[in-house]
């Protein structure tokens, strides 16, 4: 099995950057806040806004779908 | 966003192409996937063309699911993610469209070499160098845009979601090199570095991981933010999610060696890889349970939403798969279960149940957002692939579970005079009612599927490309 020469080597050096990037996550205070960033993905709404038409099929020109919500076409 | 010229864009382009690109190249595997599952039925199906064989064609149709649909939802929906979750565009847009189109060639590449008999032999690693170059070439791109984009976001945080999906670009890109080292001695022929038990040893840490990292973790990326987002609720428990992230990459790079249980490999290292496989069920069972809590207050939202239903149903074949996976990997199970087709109606309720069905729930999500719409053309259609789609794995899984207990007890049954009760062949003769049934199964997945390109191409017909804007806001910097 001298593979294992490689693999266990290879193994803890993964093992040693993972250690690492964990220390660096606490440390730089990623998982100080574990309640809000749950809740902000939600706050960035993704949804296009439907197009508001009043009955009869017109569109309503009093509230017009604003520009920055279709986005760039 | 008072001026046009202030004004940022996301990046969609790339995610339009990845997403759509990934329910054709499915349609693609999923259809080798039924001639090799008619062939096994009618072994004249191969019509005497050596690139029908079911050898040739099993390899194209494991690539096509895992890497052509697999790959391009995971490079279309982390690219999504990342820069919702950032709020801010991508890294190098031009490096990102670089990888659509280097990814596309990989597996174009892909598809002729092994259809034309070039193979390293090495299951889900079957590809020959020059192939492995291009991949690793695409993938540092996709490392450089997909860190690029980390590293410039505007919201303090880095979402759990970015997480898995940088631990699976990091694992990917060493397991890929480590596996495909070999030694080139002709344009598309290529020397093993490794040997004998050596190299299944790599093969099955490659293996294993590449089903960790590539089908897992990364899809666990697609979870934690489609989830939610789909609920309209918060993970139930973000502190969770963290552990889950961290628990699940620390263990699961031992557990390959139960692919080689009641083999060459020492007894120690097969006995350590069932180990850390039954430790894997503690973290993947937190990470589905996690998964499903964000739904308590919500259900009611699966009665009128395939698309969570969608995401609900493969997080419950998460949790089937998690659970069986370590059950199999215990040494006195593996003995019944191991070269029976269980170990195939395994694997296919982690890709149909799990894969298929996120990918599915993820992209009904996203591409009405791509293309400037609200919800998909038909919402109905969507209802009637669920359920054509879930009626499908049942009988898919279902048949396979039988048949392989069937064999695994067949196999082993001995006379009282120490002889074998059945030949091999029997055992193949009383699969047969079972393969037709599984043939079945995948045939109403992929009958689903073809109703989701339908559906998909309508709903691009009646809408418009259209990149959202980037709400970058004050609040978001705090």
């Amino acid at each position: 099995m001298e593979i294992l020469w490689i693999m266990i080597p290879v193994s803890l050096f993964i093992v040693l950057v993972m250690g690492g990037i964990f220390w660096w996550s606490v440390k730089s205070g990623q998982f100080d806040d574990l309640d809000g960033p749950a809740y902000r993905i939600l706050v960035d709404d993704d949804t296009p806004r439907e197009k508001t038409t009043l009955p009869g099929g017109l569109e309503d020109e009093d509230n017009p779908p604003n520009k920055s919500d279709l986005g760039r076409q | 966003m008072t001026t046009a010229s202030t004004t940022e864009f996301f990046d969609y382009k790339v995610v339009r192409q990845f997403a759509v690109m990934s329910v054709i190249w499915g349609i693609v595997g999923l259809l080798v996937g039924l001639v090799i599952a008619a062939q096994l039925i009618w072994p004249a199906l191969n019509f005497d063309l050596p690139f029908l064989t079911y050898g040739r064609l099993r390899p194209l149709h494991t690539n096509a699911i895992i890497f052509a649909f697999g790959g391009c939802a995971l490079f279309g929906t982390s690219y999504y993610i990342v820069q919702r979750t950032c709020q801010t565009r991508l890294f190098l847009p031009k490096l990102a469209s670089f990888t659509f189109w280097g990814w596309q060639l990989v597996i174009l590449c892909a598809a002729l070499s092994l259809i034309f008999g070039f193979t390293t032999g090495n299951e889900y690693a079957e590809l020959e160098w020059p192939i492995d170059i291009l991949i690793t070439v695409v993938w540092v791109a996709y490392a450089l845009v997909f860190f690029g984009t980390i590293a410039i976001r505007r919201t303090p945080h880095i979402y759990v979601a970015n997480w898995f999906f940088g631990a699976f670009i990091i694992a990917v890109a060493i397991l890929h090199l480590l596996r495909s080292v070999e030694i080139p001695y002709s344009l598309m022929r290529s020397y093993p570095v490794y040997a004998g038990v050596q190299d299944a040893m790599i093969q099955w840490w490659y293996g294993h991981n590449a089903v960790g990292f590539f089908l897992t973790a990364a899809f666990l990326g697609m979870v934690y933010y489609f989830i939610p987002k789909a609920a309209g609720r918060p993970i139930y428990s973000y502190r969770l999610s963290v552990v889950h992230f961290w628990a699940l990459i620390f263990t699961y790079m031992w557990a390959g060696p139960h692919h080689l249980l009641y083999t060459a490999l020492p007894d120690w290292a097969q006995s350590l890889g069932m180990l850390f496989s039954l430790i894997l069920l503690v973290p993947s069972w937190g990470g589905m349970i996690n998964g499903m809590m964000t739904l308590s207050g919500a259900w009611y939202k699966l009665r009128t939403d395939p698309v969570l239903k969608f995401l609900v149903v493969a997080l419950t074949f998460y949790g089937m798969s998690t659970f069986e996976g370590p059950m199999l990997s215990v040494k006195t199970i593996n003995a019944l279960s191991h070269y029976t087709d269980w170990t195939v109606g395994h694997a296919h309720s982690g890709a149909l149940g799990w894969n298929g069905f996120l990918i599915f729930g993820a992209l009904y999500y996203l591409i009405p957002r791509l293309f400037g719409q609200t919800k998909m053309w038909s919402v109905s259609l969507m209802n009637t692939h669920f359920w054509i789609g879930t009626i499908g794995i049942v009988l898919y899984v279902a048949s396979l579970w039988v048949a392989g207990v069937m064999q695994g007890l067949m196999w082993r049954a001995v006379g009282e005079d120490g002889t074998l009760v059945y030949t091999f062949i029997e055992s193949v003769k009383y699969s047969y009612p079972f393969w037709v049934i599984r043939l079945v199964g995948g045939l109403l997945y992929f009958v689903g599927m073809l109703l989701m390109l339908y559906n998909v191409l309508k709903t691009i017909g009646a809408g418009k490309a259209v990149d959202a804007e980037v709400f970058a806001t004050a609040s978001a910097k705090a």
